[in-house]
Formats: structure tokens, sequence, C-alpha cells
């Protein structure tokens, strides 16, 4: 089992506790009117899907509840980083090990 | 794990506790509401602050599950009516939705690991946390080293207890 470090309990728990919500950083428009058919689209299911560090949104829905954010490398399913919703994404050289 | 020493045999009880009032309260700013409602409001997520009867654990960032004897219901609803009034707060009543069992006992930590996948034996004396009980939510808080009290909604317990008796049988045969 995958053990997921929680911003906001400030514990590593189970996996078990939590439940993967999507890509992280997706903002809504603010106006979805303006859009063309093709950017709504877009918005509502083209993603990302890397092979490597992909940001992505978890909720501690059994514990305390809060969405927050993780940094997971999806190849090898290793969680780099969780940090709380809102903040800016944190540096993948520096998480990785490859910063100099 | 020595799963055959006689400390495990001796295993552990589980008892249904009297009914109890529950409410769970939602608000941004705890500074100043515990002292209206009788008991301080810890905003560290799993701690729990007790005056008297009554105490506040908190669940969440802005979540904490307020207990109180069955008999302080009417006050403690006055108290939160009182409070509503002056600040933006979300409180719901539960009693009735959950019930909590007392399980205790030398074998407590290796009964609860047949169904909660957190490292319980890290959980202080006096703390809780809501957490996962084979696929069912749960309350669990530490009373003392060998004693927990498990809060389920009602309408799942007869799984979650199934569970529980049948790990009770296991480790009464030694398993
Ligand atoms: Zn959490």
């Amino acid at each position: 089992m995958l053990l997921i470090h929680c911003p906001y309990c400030d514990e590593t728990l189970p996996e078990l506790e939590f439940a993967y919500a999507g890509e992280a950083h997706i903002a809504r428009p603010a106006d979805p009117s303006k859009l063309s058919d093709e950017e709504w689209r877009d918005f509502l299911f083209i993603r990302t899907n890397p092979k490597g560090v992909h940001f992505e949104r978890w909720r501690h829905i059994n514990g305390c509840g809060r969405f927050f954010n993780a940094v997971r490398e999806t190849v090898g399913d290793k969680f780099l980083s969780t940090y709380e919703a809102g903040e800016p994404r944190p540096d993948v050289a520096t998480l990785t090990g490859e910063a100099k | 794990m020595n799963a055959m020493t006689p400390t495990i045999a001796a295993g552990a009880t589980v008892t249904e506790l009297a009914p109890t009032t529950r409410i769970v309260l939602r608000l941004a700013d705890p500074g100043g509401v515990g002292i209206a409602l009788g008991v301080p409001l810890s905003e560290r997520i799993g701690s729990r602050a007790t005056n008297g009867a009554r105490s506040a654990l908190c669940l969440g960032p802005d979540e904490w599950l307020i207990e109180a004897p069955e008999t302080e219901a009417a006050t403690l609803g006055a108290m939160i009516a009182d409070l509503a009034a002056r600040t933006a707060i979300s409180a719901v009543e539960v009693s009735d939705r959950e019930i909590t069992w007392r399980i205790e006992g030398p074998a407590v930590l290796e009964l609860l690991a047949a169904g909660c996948p957190r490292n319980l034996a890290g959980m202080p004396v006096g703390e809780g946390a809501r957490t996962i009980f084979d696929s069912v939510q749960i309350v669990l808080t530490r009373e003392a080293e060998d004693r927990f009290h498990l809060t389920v909604w009602r309408s799942f317990a007869p799984h979650v207890r199934a569970i529980l008796d049948l790990a009770l049988r296991e480790l009464a045969s030694g398993l």
C-alpha cells in the first residue's frame, strides 16, 4: 500500500484514506460562455497524462476531508511531494534531486 | 508479531456505549468559539480538548466533533444557537446517526488492524482521527494505551461488528 503525506494533517497515512481527484492546476474558465466548443472541450476533457512527473489532486476523504495537491511520478508510482491546495507548483528539479 | 503469546489469547472486548450527544461543528475561525461552548477547540487535526464530560475532537482544518452526555443536549443546543446568532458556523447534530463501541484489551491494536490500515500504535492517548475500517468511515479515539472508542454510522455498524467478531475469534484461537 502507498503511504501519502497529508499536508493538512501533517501525517503520512495509508492510501486507503485518500481518493484521487484528477489533474491539478486546472482553473475553471471565468466566463465559460465566451469559450468556443473546442476550448470548452479542452477544459473538460483534455489532460496532459504524462509518463513521468504528474501534478494531481487528492482528497483526504477518510480523514480531514481536505483536497490537496501531489506530485507523483507515474512510472514508479512514487509521491515526490504533497502541498496544500492553492499553493504554486513546486519545482520538479528540486524534488527529483536533479537541481545542481 | 508474537501471535501466540498469552496476551493475545486474552484478546479484547467490544462494548456498545450509551447514547451520547454528538455535534459536527464547522467554522473558519475557532478562536473564542471554544469559550462559548465550554470546551476549547484545538486547531491541530487529531487533537482533542476536554472539559468535564464534554470534548471537542479536531477532525479537519475547519471541523470538530463535539461530544457531550445525552443530558447536556438541550444546554449545548442553546449555546450553539446563541453562537450562531453572532458567528458564521455550521452545526449539525448527529447523535443518533452513529454509535460508539469501547474496544479494549491487550490485543486491541491487533483487533483494530483487522480493518484499519492506520498505524494506531502511533496514536497518542487522548487523541483521535477520522479514518477507515474496511471501506467504512469511522472515528477512532484512543482513551488509554489499551482502550479505543470506535464511532461508526449506525447503518454500517453490523458490517464493522461482523469483522470485529470474526477477528476476535481468530485472536482467541491463536491465529
Ligand atoms: Zn488530512
